[in-house]
């Protein structure tokens, strides 16, 4: 089976100090994988060298069987990646309309489907569609980053902590909007997220992130039942 | 009052100009949170190119009129566009990622490049030009005191008018527009995007360097002459223009410049002509002290 995207053995570093230290994973087609760990571990920085900002000191990041790892940043997203960054990065001067238009206007797609999804995915976003990004709460900038992302119709969605600061209810909403997603569309997703437990019970594959380097692999199910998984990152039961 | 008539429209038609160099201040500090010094520059280089073409169009024998002064005000847009570009390309681009000073200190480089080049390659003399548009419209008439427009006035403030109209329809409402405020607002989620982020400010320059070489055309028709000194004090003075309106806003470009020509104006008629700067730059000190993002300037609170 081919996969969707791989990365090989990445060293990452800010200056002096590195951040990833030879870190391999890799994400079949049709699948969600997700990447959990503490705060730090480098989690948000492998979705952003996959984009090549910071670059990858050492290793590569392969998509489709096409090496990425030098190219620039706005052709490794038109080659079918998008991203819904840490921080959610809305345009904040910009209308809910606007922020989903630009998800879409460099990748020669007609916007009018992707925004009827945005819609019917979050209709809160309908509401607010002429409010400013900027003025809107954390769970519908949250909605507005995925819903955008997705305005590109890409192969592959980064998720950088959907849940984070969010109101239980509007978590299970996205989650469930992942979910539908990947079985409807086919949309392979990789996900980083401290909420654990739910990633791992949406996930088919996960990843465990401490300091820079990845110390288990597994299905979503198996690192559930993992002692240590549950230990460092579930709380104890 | 009728004198103070004749200077609105005098300040307005000379703060046309500045609000058009203003422009390109701003939509550069925007895009890259750089000053760039080197935009008064591009100004002249564009008054030269007017100068250039409107020479060329009487050598080729077509009498000045108003497709005449089209087609210069379109050739000038065009080259001064393109050097615009490069200087962005020679001076900026390489150093983008660089510490917040190199770019600046570049841009002064560029600065100084600019003039010289076009001092040796024009000469260092004054240029004058005969003037084209002549003849002017008597407003009103009051206390034995003819309030007139000039067809130059006239021409400058529905130019400039125009030519700002169409820029804010494509900042607004195209999808380049649209990438330019992504880039301003955000230049690494642009690129997460796929907006190819450096395209994006290059076509800044562009339509900076654009603008700024209709003020050049403007200039050298009103006021006749030129030489490769002149975008110094305009470039300043823009710089004020665009400070004073808030840098980064582009209504507030066009409301500075506005301010800029008409406290100029109105000092030079009230008061002593020599201490017209002084005046325009005591007045932007001021207006910082009191309100220090500038007047339409947005103090940044955004909701995290």
């Amino acid at each position: 089976m081919t996969q969707m995207l791989r990365l090989e053995n990445v060293t990452t570093a800010y200056g002096a100090v590195e951040a990833l230290k030879g870190v391999s994973v890799h994400v079949d087609p049709g699948e969600i994988v997700t990447l959990i760990g503490a705060n730090g571990a480098g989690k948000s920085t492998l979705l952003m060298t996959i984009f090549g900002s910071p670059r990858a000191r050492t290793g590569r990041v392969v998509f489709e069987g096409r090496d990425i790892t030098g190219m620039p940043m706005h052709e490794i997203a038109r080659a079918g990646i998008a991203q819904s960054p840490e921080g959610r990065r809305i345009f904040p001067r910009m209308s809910v309309r606007e922020n989903l238009l630009m998800g879409a206007q460099s990748f020669g797609v007609d916007p009018a489907p992707g925004l009827e999804q945005a819609f019917t995915l979050f209709p809160r976003l309908k509401e607010r569609e002429a409010q400013r990004g900027g003025t809107l709460s954390g769970g519908e900038q949250q909605m507005l980053a995925i819903a955008r992302a997705l305005m590109s119709k890409p192969r592959l969605l980064l998720l950088d902590e959907p849940s984070l600061g969010l109101a239980p209810l509007v978590v299970r909403q996205i989650f469930t909007a992942i979910r539908t997603l990947n079985r409807e569309t086919g949309l392979t997703v990789l996900l980083v997220e401290q909420n654990a437990n739910q990633a791992l019970r949406l996930a088919h594959r996960g990843y465990v992130l401490v300091n820079g380097r990845i110390t288990m692999g597994d299905t979503g199910a198996a690192l559930l039942a993992r002692p240590e998984v549950r230990d460092a990152y579930l709380g104890t039961h | 009052m009728a004198y103070a008539l004749q200077q609105l429209i005098n300040g307005v038609a000379l703060g046309m100009i500045y609000g058009l160099i203003a422009v390109g201040y701003t939509m550069v500090y925007g895009i890259i949170g750089m000053i760039n010094f080197a935009h008064g520059d591009i100004f002249m280089v564009g008054a030269f190119i007017s100068l250039i073409s409107f020479v060329l169009i009487a050598m080729g024998g077509w009498t000045a009129g108003p497709g005449a002064i089209l087609l210069v005000l379109l050739v000038s847009m065009a080259v001064t566009a393109l050097y615009g570009w490069s200087v962005e390309r020679v001076a900026y681009r390489p150093l983008r990622g660089s510490f917040r000073l190199a770019p600046l200190i570049s841009a002064i480089g560029m600065s100084i490049v600019l003039q010289n080049y076009v001092q040796v390659a024009q000469g260092a003399r004054v240029k004058p030009i005969e003037s084209l548009v002549t003849g002017s419209v008597e407003l009103w008439h009051g206390n034995g005191f003819a309030v007139s427009i000039s067809t130059m006035q006239a021409m400058i403030i529905v130019v400039t008018l125009l030519v700002l109209a169409i820029f804010t329809w494509l900042v607004t409402r195209t999808s380049l527009g649209r990438a330019m405020r992504a880039c301003e607002q955000d230049r690494k989620m642009a690129g997460l995007l796929g907006i190819d982020t450096d395209r994006t400010i290059s076509i800044t320059f562009v339509i900076g360097a654009a603008l700024a070489s209709v003020a050049g055309t403007m200039y050298l028709l009103r006021y006749g002459v030129i030489d490769f000194y002149i975008g110094f004090l305009a470039g300043v003075k823009a710089f004020t223009a665009a400070v004073l309106g808030g840098i980064g806003s582009l209504p507030g470009a066009v409301l500075g410049g506005l301010l800029i020509g008409l406290i100029e104006t109105f000092w030079s008629a009230y008061f002593s002509v020599q201490y017209k700067d002084v005046a325009t730059f005591a007045i932007l000190v001021i207006t910082l002290i009191f309100m220090p993002t500038g007047l339409l300037g947005r103090a940044e609170v955004e909701k995290v």
